[in-house]
């Protein structure tokens, strides 16, 4: 597979899954306004996903759709971060790896806007203004549950150190990566470590939560090596187009 | 070259495209809400070039069935509708008429485009006071946010700067 379309893949894997995550709150949520909320976010990184599929079809040619994409793929043709396929947990856990994936996707699209690639920066200046949206919802919730009660707290503490751990592949340029940077398509996602580190640092100060240090980093999603989690998502993902090939609503 | 008949011809169909409204906001037309950006004519065919608000909008592949049918009610039959994202659409380019007929209907029309969090002070589409708060950033749909009037207590959908 060329790298264009690697990384392409990437982006939408990323966004894919954890749709398919936050979907599970659907109904759910905690109260209503805040289960429209998390469904709405979903509903834009779904929109954003789409147009990565579309643009990775076309860059596929021949009987490549979207749908065959996010459908027919195995576990280890996804490509998405670790992060985006854990469990849900509770509620703080959901925001934490909601605010760490929205920094992240806001820093990575603020540069991307100006990629080479055409079709990339419009997709990435169109998702950063959604984007700013979500980053502005899970820094709230951050601080209003990490500076809550003693119960919201220790949760908060509890979920940052369970996900923290797959925070640092974020940074870490995969193969197909690092000839897009080269090109000046993909931005170098250790140039956005920085800014990550600082608007996490402020809004953990907020939220009066403790910042981990010297952990162990785990890694290997965006090169198609998983944790356990994917494969349970797929199967629910998938089901219905691996059952009935070429179902439509 | 684009020639007199031309112009006259894509005038024709900015018109009757104010005839096509937004399904989930009805009182808009899709002119009002400033998504359709550019029409041609090849030849015998029509060209509507459209940009989605957001971009899960769900609204979007029924607004394009919708402007191909009134097209085809019109006597139009080669249509194509191409659809771009760049540049995004800002509600900014949202007509002023678009924003009256909202407020009418009881959303708070956007103001002006701020990037990151509400506009300060929406005013109340029913009794017009400043004096608001917002509930929540996400409403019924992408581009609404919930508030409610401290003063005449009703809540009631913004539609947010984008």
């Amino acid at each position: 597979m060329d790298p264009l379309t690697a990384y392409v893949l990437h982006l939408a894997d990323n966004n894919l899954v954890l749709t398919q995550r936050n979907g599970e709150w659907c109904g759910h949520g905690p109260i209503l306004e805040q289960d429209i909320a998390i469904t709405n976010i979903t509903l834009d990184l779904i929109g954003q996903s789409r147009n990565f599929y579309q643009y990775a079809a076309q860059l596929s040619g021949g009987e490549v759709t979207e749908d065959s994409l996010a459908y027919l793929r195995k576990e280890r043709e996804f490509k998405n971060c670790l992060l985006v396929e854990q469990q849900n947990g509770d509620w703080a856990q959901t925001i934490v790896r909601q605010f760490f994936y929205s920094t992240y996707q806001y820093f990575l699209y603020e540069q991307m806007q100006h990629s080479k690639d055409v079709q990339l920066a419009g997709i990435a200046a169109k998702a950063l203004k959604e984007v700013t949206y979500h980053l502005t919802w899970s820094s709230e919730w951050m601080i209003r549950l990490g500076d809550g009660t003693a119960e919201s707290r220790a949760r908060m503490q509890k979920a940052v150190a369970e996900l923290w751990p797959y925070t640092g592949e974020l940074f870490e340029a995969a193969d197909y990566e690092k000839e897009m940077i080269t090109a000046g398509i993909a931005p170098d996602p250790g140039s956005i470590k920085e800014s990550w580190s600082e608007k996490i640092k402020t809004i953990f100060k907020e939220a009066t939560l403790a910042v981990p240090e010297k952990v162990f980093m785990q890694s290997g999603g965006k090169s198609g090596i998983h944790s356990e989690q994917l494969g349970y998502i797929l199967t629910e993902l998938q089901y219905l187009q691996r059952t009935y090939p070429g179902a439509e609503w | 070259m684009v020639t007199a008949a031309e112009n006259t011809d894509t005038n024709k169909i900015w018109r009757i495209l104010e005839e096509v409204c937004d399904p989930e906001v009805p009182v808009l037309s899709v002119i009002d809400l400033g998504i359709v950006r550019d029409i041609k004519i090849n030849g015998d065919e029509t060209e509507v070039i459209i940009t989605p608000t957001y971009s899960g909008c769900p609204a979007m592949d029924a607004i394009s069935v919708d402007i191909k049918l009134k097209l085809i009610e019109h006597g139009y039959r080669k249509i194509k509708i191409v659809s771009v994202l760049s540049p995004a659409w800002t509600t900014d380019w949202m007509s002023e008429a678009g924003k009256l007929k909202l407020q009418q209907y009881g959303i708070a029309p956007p103001q002006r485009s701020d990037r990151g969090g509400p506009a300060a002070a929406v005013a109340c589409p029913q009794c017009g006071s400043k004096n608001t708060k917002l509930l929540s950033q996400f409403g019924s749909t992408s581009c609404k946010a919930l508030y409610q009037c401290t003063d005449c207590k009703e809540p009631f959908d913004h539609f947010k700067c984008h």
